[in-house]
């Protein structure tokens, strides 16, 4: 296990994600879906990746995935694993996996939500992943 | 309509500096300019259009054009990092089909080992108003650490071994030793490469390129002023761009958008990847040439491995001769943005002017293709295809 932890800077908030960083602050992950074509999509913006449509909204992810790619980044103090899951509800974010043995991870391992906090204490958590 | 023929490069320069702690930003630009359009015998007041990328001082191209004193007609400052210089080629090409100017200057500079910079291993903030900042910068993206990203996922879907992306670096290190301005010149073994220092798995120190200060630039003209000079002509043939990104979350790693840049020179150029004699690729790591290779053709999606390995990639003894100046992984990546100086050594050999050791013989037909941004994240990518005529 890694016991130090590197200190996640605090996302800036802007009118298109507000609502994603407060509901953040609730514990919530949640993603971009579209009313027009169905589909959904990470990160959430005001408007359809997929098909164009200004018709979207947010939807709560169940938090859990699978590591679709990782590295673990050795040259600095502490290393850390980032990394790209890929939600059971659809969409691939990037994230970094938490509270594992950085030598023991895997493609295809499964994840689960876990927040982390930020330097700001008073700023967003991000969205990370722990093994499942 | 095409810009296959109405186009040539007439001039290309390589600056020798690696390390420019007694020239600015500027200067850097200035010289390159100068040194190309010397190659190609003309002087800077021929010059009616220009063409540079974010790297330059200034607002746009305006400081450099005041700087260099520069009249011109065109003006062009599209940025997508590395790849930018191989789109300039090809908007250079259609602006000289159009009429819209005759002698086109393309600049790269920059000074980042002067500068102290963290190139590889710190992560890059482009600012609170990129829309993906905040869902990426807090989980540490790094250059290094997007393209193990990739790697890892290409070993994981196609069995891709360390030690085939260490041919890679091998091959460019056969290359470097010959070339005076080489950063790194030592011959390295495929077990070296692995051995090296762990940076960022599964990208090892010497799976990653150099970094240094330096530049270059290009002269790209009509076919009559090039036909004037007395240099030999090597024609544009086919130009191809376009950008990849994260699609939504639709994230794939696995191939870049040379897949689509790419298919759009080649068919421009009338020819095929197994027609080409030369190539230079884009290397910022190992694995960036890998997967462009795939995804330019020259061998099957997944098979890239076994293409690179046993030297295919060495002057003299494999069938692809690929980055005959060392490449940005042992010769020069000026500004952290390699894609000028692939234009440049695709020029020296079809003009025949490469190192002896590493000269193709016969080379009239190759390719050059670059990458901007990240492939773990987004990227451009610009193909282009020149004959020597
Ligand atoms: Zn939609």
């Amino acid at each position: 296990m890694s016991v130090k932890q590197r200190i996640f800077p605090t996302p800036e908030s802007d009118p298109d994600t507000e609502a994603f960083w407060a509901a953040a602050k609730t514990g919530k992950l949640m993603i971009g879906s579209c009313k027009s074509c169905g589909e959904k999509h990470y990160y959430p913006r005001g408007m359809c990746p997929h098909c164009g449509s200004s018709d979207v909204g947010l939807v709560q992810s169940s938090g859990k995935g699978q590591i679709y790619s990782y590295s673990v980044l050795r040259r600095v103090d502490p290393p850390y694993a980032i990394a790209y899951v890929t939600l059971d509800d659809g969409p691939t974010m990037m994230t970094n996996i938490i509270e594992a043995d950085l030598d023991a991870l895997s493609i295809g391992q499964k994840v689960e939500l876990k927040f982390s906090p930020t330097a700001d204490e008073d700023g967003a958590p991000v969205p990370t992943f722990k093994p499942a | 309509m095409s810009i296959n023929g109405k186009a040539y490069i007439a001039g290309v320069y390589e600056h020798p500096t690696r390390k420019a702690v007694d020239k600015s930003l500027a200067q850097l630009h200035a010289e390159s300019a100068l040194g190309a359009l010397a190659d190609a015998g003309l002087s800077k007041n021929d010059v009616d259009g220009y063409f540079c990328a974010g790297d330059v001082p200034g607002l746009g191209a305006l400081s450099m054009i005041d700087y260099m004193g520069l009249n011109l007609r065109h003006i062009d400052t599209t940025e997508s990092g590395g790849s930018s210089y191989l789109m300039h080629v090809g908007h250079a090409a259609e602006a000289i089909a159009l009429g819209k100017c005759s002698v086109a200057l393309i600049t790269l500079a920059g000074r980042p080992r002067a500068e102290g910079m963290a190139t590889g291993t710190a992560p890059r903030n482009y600012g609170s108003s990129s829309p993906d900042v905040a869902f990426e910068f807090p989980f540490g993206p790094t250059v290094v650490n997007m393209y193990a990203m990739c790697a890892m996922r290409h070993m994981h879907e196609y069995g891709t071994t360390s030690e085939q992306l260490a041919w890679i670096k091998v091959a460019a290190s056969h290359h470097a030793q010959h070339n005076e301005h080489a950063m790194l010149r030592n011959v390295v073994t495929v077990e070296e490469v692995v051995s090296s220092p762990m940076i960022s798995d599964p990208l090892h120190r010497l799976d990653c390129c150099v970094i240094s200060d330096g530049g270059g630039a290009i002269i790209v003209t009509s076919p009559e002023i090039a036909k004037s000079l007395k240099r030999p002509l090597v024609k544009v043939l086919g130009v191809g761009e376009a950008p990849k990104g994260q699609m939504g979350g639709k994230v794939d790693l696995t191939y870049s958008g040379a897949r689509f840049s790419g298919a759009t020179a080649f068919e421009e150029g009338k020819v095929k990847p197994s027609d080409m004699k030369y190539a230079s690729i884009y290397d910022s790591f190992t694995i960036t040439v890998l997967i462009q290779l795939e995804d330019l053709g020259f061998c099957e999606k997944g098979k890239g491995g076994a293409f690179v390995s046993d030297g295919n990639l060495i002057a003299g003894t494999g069938k692809l001769p690929f980055n005959t100046d060392g490449g940005g992984l042992c010769n020069n990546h000026p500004a952290n943005r390699g894609g000028l100086t692939k234009v440049v050594e695709a020029v020296r050999q079809l003009r025949g002017e490469a190192h002896p050791a590493v000269q193709v013989a016969n080379c009239d037909l190759a390719l050059a293709h670059g990458t901007g941004g990240s492939l773990g994240t987004r990227h451009g990518a610009s193909t282009v295809i020149m004959e020597r005529e």
